[in-house]
């Protein structure tokens, strides 16, 4: 029996500023799998996420995502991959309605995707109204993450997703990522929360200095 | 692509710099004995003549050097493999090109005040250099700008190619707008001097010897530039290494 | 999940970004409330110095453009502020959205502000200035508004998001954007002018610069299009 390795990285190093953020990492995932990276803060996590997303060059090894080889092809493999960072990459001015309906002219999504993925985070009714920099950081985060269902990527990237979230978002996050791996998507996030992150994911890696290793 | 190893040099001269840079000494030496002595002075412009022997290749050198930029950053763009050798000339070429291009506007104005009686005039050629100098100015900012070297490499590329688009619009434009509201009131920079054969000859060594400095210094500038990413890719090894034994003692 | 997010149309892109601008322009009002009252004061300020309405009607010209590409600077920040203040720019890159379809809304979306700023500035040069028009120099005039303003559209949009996010964006876009909007400011000037019929120009003469903005514009449009991805990429 062949599993389908969603990714392979070998020996991959990142170099960021020029400082190598990523130095030697190794490891792989399979379709359908929920990988937790643990890790202190600077251990690489973000850069990693950011890498998986082809955003960033690799500098060395070699670095297989979705099928597409990374160093010669990052764009590729972009309109697969979700990658929620940081930041939210919503438009402050304009309602959550409007954001998620920005996202999906882009994507080619129906209003009925849309409806469905601001029920699922929870962002029907009143909020959907609301302007995005009136809401709670929360409620920026679920917006977010329905643009992320909204777009169907084959791989979730999610940097810190349960940060800043209530314990209400916490669970609604948790099951909305399974409903994802359910529906065949793969899912690998980064988290300080390691017992609820841990119970959500079917496998853990942790991150040390710039390299991958089995939790 | 850099090579890992680490540089096998520990200066930028090689033996063809050495020659290029003989030559240059040889030939430049004659230019400004000629250009000083031996040439006569002009007959209407008298002894501003020989400011011409420096402006005429200097602003030779300021356009080939562009147009070295030009096609570098089309080489970089358009080659199958995006070699940043084609990137270090290219940015080697337009600094050494902004540094003509300031002692072009430099003799020009001179020259045109103890002729025209003014440093300054909306003459076409003169606005247009001018209006090159800011665009390879930002050039120059646009490759210090944050990022990767390949980062660096691509946009400065795309910025020199739009740089072409520009600049025969802007020519064109003020080339317009001169001719419709005075028509040549100006000399022509070199139609009144009436140059005898050791003129032309002086100002054509001038313009073989300004090339021959444009040629050495780009080749020891784009060296400069490959050591000093060479440096950078050998500290990443050492980086790489350090970050790695960071977890070993965690 | 094997139903891959099929490839969207260019159009259709462009469109919802164009639309997104313009509808944040309208809600948090920054262009119409910051840089149409700075534009109005340029206009103004010249009017005090220079004190002389037959200077004035000369060179009104000038100084609609001058305060045009000003502007332009100002409103291509906040262009760009509103796609990197929460990294949404790096989210339509992740998702590998068509980037020359963002430069085309974004572009078109920019001129649309300018021409409503330009409007304002004529007719802030009719009642500070008292310049005149006629007809056939109306037709000129609004040509000439349209073709410029699509022009420094492209241009402030392609030079923006290669500034934008950067450090020392505020001094970076001006010397960049400067040298290549110059063609724009001599061309719709001079078309301006032989609009007003200013120092006796010919409104015929005014033809020949709008043809040379349209060029501007169809080299950027393309050039722009072109160069946007490349240059706003890691």
């Amino acid at each position: 029996m062949t599993v389908e390795k969603v990714l392979e990285f070998s020996d991959v190093v990142i170099v960021y500023d020029n400082f190598p953020a990523v130095a030697g990492a190794t490891f792989s995932v399979n379709a359908g799998e929920i990988v937790l990276l643990q890790g202190a803060n600077g251990a690489g996590k973000t850069t990693l996420l950011r890498a998986c997303a082809g955003l960033l060059p690799i500098a060395r090894g070699s670095a297989n995502v979705l099928g597409c080889d990374l160093r010669l092809d990052r764009l590729a493999v972009r309109s697969r991959v979700g990658l929620l960072g940081h930041a939210n990459g919503l438009f402050q001015d304009l309602t959550v309605l409007e954001n998620m309906l920005f996202w999906s002219r882009l994507v080619g999504a129906t209003r009925n995707d849309v409806d469905q993925a601001m029920d699922a985070m929870g962002l029907s009714g009143r909020l959907s109204e609301t302007q995005v920099a009136k809401l709670s950081a929360g409620q920026r985060r679920r917006c977010a993450l329905a643009s992320l269902i909204v777009r169907r990527a084959q791989l979730w990237l999610l940097d810190e997703p349960h940060a800043g979230l209530d314990a209400q978002g916490r669970d609604e996050l948790d099951r909305t990522l399974r409903a994802a791996r359910d529906a065949g998507a793969t899912v690998i996030f980064a988290s300080h929360e390691i017992e609820r992150a841990s119970a959500l994911a079917t496998r853990s890696l942790v991150v040390a200095s710039g390299t991958v290793k089995p939790a | 692509m850099l090579s890992q190893s680490a540089p096998k040099f520990s200066s930028t001269g090689t033996q063809a710099t050495r020659i290029v840079g003989v030559l240059t000494i040889v030939v430049m030496t004659w230019v400004v004995i000629s250009g000083l002595v031996f040439t006569p002075a002009d007959v209407v412009q008298g002894e501003s003549v020989r400011i011409m022997y420096v402006h005429v290749p200097s602003a030779w050198i300021a356009y080939l050097a562009f147009i070295v930029t030009a096609i570098a950053s089309a080489f970089y763009i358009f080659a199958k493999r995006h070699s940043l050798g084609f990137d270090r000339v290219a940015g080697a070429s337009a600094e050494v090109g902004v540094m003509f291009m300031v002692i072009t506007l430099v003799t020009g104005s001179l020259w045109g005040r103890l002729t025209w009686g003014e440093f300054w005039q909306w003459d076409p050629r003169l606005t247009t250099t001018a209006f090159l100098l800011v665009t390879y100015i930002g050039y120059l900012a646009v490759r210090r700008l944050d990022g990767s070297i390949e980062q660096r490499a691509r946009r400065s590329a795309v910025i020199a190619l739009l740089a072409v688009l520009e600049i025969p619009l802007v020519h064109f434009s003020v080339v317009f707008w001169r001719s419709l509201h005075q028509r040549a009131t100006i000399l022509d920079p070199n139609g009144d001097v009436k140059m005898d054969g050791l003129m032309l000859f002086t100002l054509f060594s001038g313009v073989v010897g300004f090339t021959l400095v444009f040629v050495w210094l780009i080749l020891h500038r784009q060296r400069t530039m490959l050591l000093s990413d060479l440096a950078n890719q050998s500290g990443l090894d050492a980086a790489i290494l350090a970050r790695q034994n960071e977890s070993v003692s965690n | 999940m094997k139903k891959t997010v099929k490839k969207t149309g260019r159009s259709r892109v462009a469109s919802a970004v164009f639309i997104k601008d313009l509808r944040i322009e309208a809600r948090s009002r920054v262009v119409t409330n910051q840089v149409l009252p700075f534009a109005g004061l340029i206009m103004v300020m010249f009017a005090f110095a220079l004190d002389n309405d037959d200077v004035l009607q000369r060179v009104a010209g000038g100084l609609i453009w001058l305060a045009t590409i000003f502007s332009l600077f100002i409103i291509v920040q906040r262009s760009f502020a509103i796609d990197t203040s929460d990294s949404a720019l790096d989210s339509l890159r992740v998702a590998g959205i068509d980037l020359s379809a963002v430069f085309l809304g974004k572009s078109i979306a920019l001129s649309l502000q300018l021409i409503a700023l330009d409007v304002v500035l004529i007719a802030a040069a009719f009642l500070l200035y008292q310049v005149q028009v006629s007809v056939i120099g109306l037709v000129l005039l609004v040509t000439c508004v349209i073709c410029a303003t699509t022009g420094l559209g492209f241009v402030g949009t392609l030079y923006g998001g290669l500034t934008a996010g950067t450090n020392g964006r505020e001094t970076l876009l001006p010397l960049l954007l400067l040298p290549v909007v110059a063609p724009v400011l001599i061309a719709a000037t001079r078309a301006t002018e032989a609009a007003f019929g200013s120092g006796g120009a010919a409104i015929s003469e005014g033809w020949a610069w709008v043809g040379l903005l349209a060029i501007f514009a169809a080299v950027f449009g393309v050039g722009g299009s072109l160069a946007f991805g490349p240059l706003i990429d890691e």
